[in-house]
């Protein structure tokens, strides 16, 4: 087993999103920047806190731990090396510490795409990703994929920031995250990947190590299958031109299945219902319902449904007293709208007629499309009723 | 050899229109009248929508009164038949190449739901993934998922589940279905599927082999456990009028096997953004407009990149008037707004230059987006079951009611 260990410190440049130096998959907290000198007195603070363990917002007890890990790995008789490097910010500086180990390095980015569907790319250190291309492969138009935000990190990986790793796919929370493999660790002699932390948070200290395992791709495949995964190694340089007659050829990546994480920020859309199923918790839902609450007026009919109906686990129901609702709703809506003191003056007696026939034509194409949904999910209730019944034995 | 229909078409008319191919001559606009001569269909005239109107006591659909649906083969048949009292049943399909789907994918299915609704009569949707996948080259998997994604893109559509049957080749062909094809495909010689669609020596067997499976939907007997007993049974297809060829060799072959001729209706195609003459283009979202596509998203595109056929200046618009032949957003308005005297209104103010290009876009932004926004509503209902229980094969007892 080897073990490289440098002890010169390069010079940590303050990290940037727009980074020059390819990204090696290590985030490095804002919080601690350049020179040497704050930089100790900060590894003093790092290190006391690292030994509470319990710096960040997230606790990582739930998901596997390292050792869990490797004792995996043992069982199903997989060899690994280990090997230690400090952290570092770039891939460049982390070839400086373990490139002599020869090839296979990997870079490991963790994407998320406008539909909450996760992703990790794992590539060897020397191949290009180009987000607008993957994106464009995948299907998702131009500019659908971005780096998942730093709480997607702990809440579905389980892992510190810097340590994204196939691995991580072992956690039951990231069961719906795709996996795409650079086809170049198919012919690296072994592919170095991160295990996985218990660590929350990793600070730039020259003392603090990160482990690393070197194994073969055809290992890396067997841990996958072992996890229900099934390994597949792409092409991750190429750019195939996606139009009308050449699809996206990744296309099937795409998790059917995507994550509701609570952010804010993002423009979620009410047509998320079905996907919501995958959803167990009942905080990740209210925080759902009070972000559809505030969506403008014209959809609050939408949102007041869309709450309701996830309750549901098997998905949406045929509600009566719900779907009643919405109509008399709709249909006081149109009535009270029509009833100025304007169309009072102009119609007079006439009034109630005249509103009879407005409500007839304007609301009856949408009634009937919202009655036909009801009717469909009704009949789709008795349908699956249906094929799961019992029969009486008949002898 | 005989010349194929690509060939004869572009030498006599300049224009191509087949099952993979539309392009108008010179890069103009398709001539639809030629497109009737040259196909052999007919016209679809107002006699016949007045017909449709009495005998369903509803008023014809957009698509009739507009004439976006403006060719058909025997579809005076179907109706003398309904007037005596005999049904018919719909068939109409989907390839389902693309996950996202955009208006004009929309349109037979806006179509079909009203002829359902209409007549109170039984549908069939078949999904080709298997055409896609041959074509296309995608994997068999990739196609089967886009199918079922489709059919939920479908179902929002509004169809209604005790009267539809949705499956997809894949999981369909097989017994009674498959003993059809073997038939159709008995009776068309190699020359000539070469001659209607145009294979080449290059070409796969898959290809070669498949005209049969669009082509036996059209009989009543590939669905035993809808149709038994029924043999006699007709079908009505509304399609794009460049499916004309898949079914000009079934109404070939079907007296030759001992069935009726399938009738068809037709439609023209749906412009892209950029006019007549642009391509609509699934690696150009601003081509088309989608149904995922938020309000913002419309109003950008149709305020962007719609084509206008107003003049450059206000002042210009004022003296001349625009130009309703080239201009898009009436167009879209003709597919889309449900009110005549609306419509006329408009076109009579915008063509003599007392309405700007810009209200004429505002007024179809609030018809595309209430369109969108309806459909993403139903699209939303849609589960996994449903779309199971759409695609399950069980009797339909009261198709007919």
């Amino acid at each position: 087993m080897g073990q490289t260990y440098r002890a010169s410190v390069r010079s940590i440049e303050k990290f940037s999103r727009s980074r020059k130096g390819r990204p090696s998959g290590f985030y490095v907290p804002k919080l601690f920047s350049v020179s040497p000198k704050p930089f100790f007195l900060s590894y003093l603070f790092g290190f006391s806190v690292l030994l509470f363990a319990s710096h960040s917002k997230t606790q990582l007890n739930m998901g596997v731990t390292k050792d869990q890990l490797l004792s995996r790995l043992q069982e199903l008789q997989i060899d690994y090396s280990k090997f230690e490097h400090p952290v570092v910010l770039t891939v460049e500086a982390q070839a400086e510490h373990v490139g002599d180990l020869g090839g296979g390095l990997s870079k490991n980015l963790f994407l998320k795409d406008k539909k909450s569907r996760f992703y990790i790319v794992s590539v060897l250190a020397d191949t290009k990703v180009d987000l607008k291309v993957l994106s464009a492969r995948l299907g998702l138009g131009k500019g659908g994929l971005r780096m998942a935000p730093e709480e997607a990190l702990g809440e579905i990986l389980q892992v510190p920031l810097g340590c994204v790793t196939p691995f991580a796919l072992v956690n039951e929370s990231a069961r719906h995250v795709s996996l795409l493999l650079d086809q170049g660790f198919k012919s690296q002699e072994r592919c170095f990947f991160h295990p996985l932390s218990n660590d929350v948070t990793i600070f730039p200290d020259p003392t603090y190590l990160l482990l690393l395992l070197a194994l073969k791709a055809s290992d890396l495949d067997k841990f996958l299958k072992s996890i229900g995964r099934d390994p597949a190694y792409v092409d991750l340089e190429a750019n195939p031109s996606v139009g009308k007659d050449q699809p996206p050829d990744l296309a099937s990546f795409v998790p059917s299945g995507s994550i509701a994480i609570p952010d804010p920020t993002e423009n979620s859309t009410p047509s998320k219902g079905p996907s919501e199923k995958s959803v167990a918790s009942t905080d990740i839902k209210s925080t759902k319902i009070t972000a559809n609450a505030s969506k403008p007026s014209s959809r609050a009919q939408n949102a007041k449904d869309k709450p309701v109906k996830d309750v549901n686990p098997s998905g949406l129901t045929a509600n009566v007293e719900r779907f009643v609702e919405e109509i008399l709703d709709k249909t006081s809506a149109l009535l009270l709208s029509q009833i100025t003191e304007e169309t009072i003056k102009q119609h007079g007696a006439q009034l109630g007629t005249v509103l009879s026939n407005s409500i007839k034509s304007c609301l009856s194409s949408e009634l009937n499309s919202t009655t036909m949904t009801f009717k469909n999910t009704a009949y789709t209730e008795g349908f699956h009723a249906g094929i799961h019944h019992h029969p009486k034995p008949k002898y | 050899m005989e010349k194929t229909e690509v060939e004869e078409q572009t030498k006599d008319e300049g224009q191509v229109v087949t099952p993979w191919q539309v392009a108008a001559k010179d890069s103009g606009k398709i001539d639809y009248d030629k497109l009737i001569d040259q196909f052999g269909c007919q016209r679809l005239d107002q006699f016949l929508i007045d017909r449709v109107h009495r005998l369903t006591s509803r008023p014809p659909h957009v698509f009739l009164r507009r004439g976006v649906f403006f060719a058909h083969r025997d579809f005076n048949d179907i109706l003398d038949a309904y007037e005596r009292g005999e049904k018919f049943y719909l068939y109409t399909g989907r390839g389902p190449s693309s996950e996202s789907l955009h208006l004009g994918h929309l349109i037979p299915f806006m179509f079909t739901k009203y002829l359902q609704d209409a007549f109170k009569v039984p549908l069939v949707i078949q999904l080709t993934d298997d055409e896609k996948c041959m074509w296309k080259n995608l994997s068999v998997e990739e196609c089967e998922r886009l199918a079922r994604e489709n059919a939920k893109d479908i179902i929002a559509c509004g169809f209604d589940i005790t009267r539809t049957f949705i499956f997809s080749d894949f999981d369909y062909v097989g017994g009674a279905f498959y003993k059809n094809m073997v038939r159709v495909a008995k009776c068309v010689t190699y020359n000539k599927a070469v001659g209607i669609f145009g294979f080449t020596g290059e070409d796969h067997i898959g290809k070669v082999s498949f005209p049969p499976v669009q082509a036996v939907p059209s009989f009543p007997s590939s669905f035993p456990h809808l149709f038994s007993g029924k043999d006699n049974l007709r079908c009505l297809i509304p399609c794009a009028i460049d499916q004309d060829p898949y079914f000009r060799m079934t109404r070939d072959v079907a007296p030759r096997i001992g069935y009726n001729k399938p009738a068809l209706i037709e439609s023209s195609f749906f412009p892209a953004l950029q006019g007549e003459t642009g391509k609509m283009s699934a690696s150009d979202p601003n081509s088309a407009i989608y149904v995922t596509d938020s309000v913002t998203d419309i109003t950008n595109k149709i305020n962007r990149y719609a084509f206008s056929g107003g003049q450059d200046s206000k002042a210009k618009q004022i003296l001349y008037g625009a130009n309703l032949e080239v201009d898009i957003p009436i167009k879209y308005l003709n597919f889309f707004l449900e009110d005549d005297e609306e419509l006329e209104h408009i076109k009579k103010e915008y063509g003599s230059g007392r309405m700007l290009t810009g209200q004429v876009k505002e007024r179809l932004i609030k018809v595309l987006t209430e369109l969108v926004e309806r459909h993403r509503r139903a699209r939303a209902a849609v589960t996994d079951e449903m779309v199971d229980a759409f695609m399950a094969v069980r009797p339909l007892p009261n198709m007919f009611n």
